[in-house]
């Protein structure tokens, strides 16, 4: 198992409601997650605005520090690891962001933010590495000279990909990396994507609320709502027999005359 | 978008030149003042008192911009003024810059308790009003170029840090600071490596015009003669002298007030200037 999540609880403390004196009364966005991400899976992360994805996603790359329960990956207990311990297996899971615009450093330069990690993680060969990464996601060499805002947004998230794709880490998770670009750059960089998937061999959490493009890319779907999972399982079971009401509103949800069509 | 990004350069071009150009002059005749002024600034000749500028009648050959009411060169007093003047605005701008962007930038980045630290600092120091405050300082480390420095420092560094902790904290916020985190960058690190070159273009900014501050303060402190010894030429002390003769010879007041006008102006130019040319994302 790549990752195993066990009754996991988080809750931050909510800011606008803070007492002036005394702590902030804490909300509870994740209220006890269970699910396993098996190696080389492609597990969808899927649930409405709010639902806690995208903080089950920052949980799981330990960007937060869960408040109860219990997060495994590949056998290694990290649920309260400190920022120290956690850096030397931090190589082997990476993330790309929604929003490119704010994930690039937007004064560095492409091939430096492609090989900073690469060189913070001692690797060998950074250049060649940058342009290795460079092909794989479909962008000339010559872009590590450019500056984030001189790309266009597809451009850009292949970025993001290169640069969690070029510490060849295990897990991959993908935070609604599509949702800001239009239509055929959504199929160009999910089709990438996919490939990349297969090629390296990555174990993928694919965060969306689209459940067409989970469909595409997906083999397994956790769906969220309201901090809670109301139902999991395979891909095509969850499509033709969906369970949970929930579950059943989203896939009517679709903005497709039919969204049980077959060549999707 | 471009297009429009293409029509902008060209003004802003013109705005480093003309600011950059004024202000090497003017490092150039600080530096080689005792090489290159025409007279000593210092000596007195009450025979060529208040000779007017050389292109009017009855001036002496070697006295450019005229001389005061003792005799002494404009010009080479000017040169020698814009000494001080630059060694001020160096100097204090580059410290107050120092310590209120690093303050602001911790503040901004780490928030937590050094924030609440820092940001109820800056807070109860904002509430003395600065002029008392610059005054009260001279009077008990006693007039000197030092005591300006500290004075300038003293006072302003809380503007950088409030402004700077602002930046950082929008900064902080994005997702390339998480991102960093996920490639195991130590916090001291990403705010080296990733928050600061993006709050680099605001610090340039801020610090040349706490320079052009610096001048104003400095002149200020030389015109009500709180500035450093009286014998040593400054802006301040010239345009001083020259506004009780300024109908007897204007020269005295004009020439040093232009070149403070022209300082000032250059500094606070200057680092929209380097900005414009040298931040590669232009917002
Ligand atoms: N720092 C925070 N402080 C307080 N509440 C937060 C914080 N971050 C998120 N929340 C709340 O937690 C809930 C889940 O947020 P999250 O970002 O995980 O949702 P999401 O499923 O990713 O939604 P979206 O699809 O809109 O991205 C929301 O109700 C949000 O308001
Ligand atoms: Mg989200």
């Amino acid at each position: 198992m790549m990752y195993q999540i066990k009754d996991l609880h988080l809750s931050l403390p909510d800011m606008t409601r803070k007492p002036l004196l005394g702590p902030a009364p804490r909300i509870e966005i994740l209220k006890g997650l269970t699910f396993d991400v098996p190696e080389g899976a492609v597990v969808g992360i899927v649930g409405g605005s709010g639902s806690g994805k995208s903080t089950l996603g920052r949980a799981m790359l330990r960007l937060l520090e869960p408040t109860g329960g219990e997060i495994v990956f590949d056998g290694q207990t990290i649920t309260h690891l400190s920022e120290n311990a956690l850096r030397p297996l931090r190589r082997r899971f990476q993330m790309i962001f929604q929003d490119p615009m704010s994930s690039l450093n937007p004064r560095r330069r492409v091939g430096g933010i492609i090989a900073g990690p690469l060189r913070l993680h001692g690797f060998e060969g950074v250049s060649a590495r940058v342009d290795e990464a460079l092909d794989m996601v479909g962008l000339p060499r010559h872009f590590s000279r450019r500056f984030p805002h001189e790309l266009s947004g597809g451009q850009r998230q292949r970025v993001g990909i290169a640069r969690a794709i070029a510490l060849r880490p295990d897990f991959i998770l993908a935070d609604e990396i599509v949702s800001g670009l239009d239509v055929s750059s959504q199929a160009q960089v999910l089709n990438l994507l996919g490939e990349l998937v297969r090629e390296l061999g990555l174990t993928l959490a694919f965060i969306s609320h689209d459940l067409s493009v989970i469909r595409r890319l997906c083999s397994r779907v956790v769906v969220l709502h309201q901090g809670v999972i109301v139902e999991q399982a395979d891909t095509a079971t969850l499509f033709d027999a969906p369970k949970a009401r929930y579950t059943q509103e989203l896939l009517q949800a679709i903005p497709l005359p039919d969204p049980f069509q077959k060549w999707l | 978008m471009r297009d429009a990004r293409g029509d902008m350069r060209r003004p802003v071009g013109l705005r480093l030149w003309l600011s950059g150009g004024w202000l090497t002059l003017l490092v150039a005749g600080a530096i080689f003042a005792p090489w290159i002024a025409p007279k000593d600034p210092l000596m007195q000749d009450l025979f060529l008192g208040r000779l007017p500028p050389f292109w009017e009648s009855g001036t002496e050959p070697g006295f450019w911009l005229g001389t005061d009411s003792l005799g002494r060169d404009v010009l080479s007093r000017m040169l020698y003024g814009a000494r001080l003047a630059l060694v001020v605005a160096l100097v204090a701008g580059t410290l107050t810059c120092i310590i209120g962007a690093a303050l602001g930038l911790i503040a901004g980045y780490y928030r937590g308790w050094p924030d609440r630290i820092i940001s109820r600092f800056v807070d109860i120091w904002m509430a003395f009003p600065p002029v008392l405050f610059a005054i009260l300082l001279i009077a008990v480390l006693g007039p000197g170029l030092w005591s300006i420095i500290i004075a300038i420092v003293v006072i302003d560094w809380t503007r950088f840090a409030r402004v700077i902790r602002a930046e950082a904290m929008t900064q902080g916020a994005m997702d390339y600071v998480a991102s960093a985190q996920v490639a195991g960058r130590k916090r001291f690190g990403t705010m080296l490596t990733e928050i600061l070159p993006n709050v680099l273009p605001t610090i340039v900014v801020l610090l040349t015009l706490e320079m052009g501050i610096a001048v104003i303060v400095e002149a200020i402190l030389s015109f009500v003669n709180l500035s450093i010894s009286t014998d040593s030429p400054t802006w301040g002390g010239m345009i001083a002298e020259g506004r009780t003769s300024v109908h007897q010879a204007w020269w005295v007041l004009v020439f040093p007030l232009i070149a403070l006008f022209l300082t000032v102006l250059s500094f606070s130019q200057l680092g929209e200037g380097l900005k414009d040319r040298f931040d590669p994302v232009l917002r």
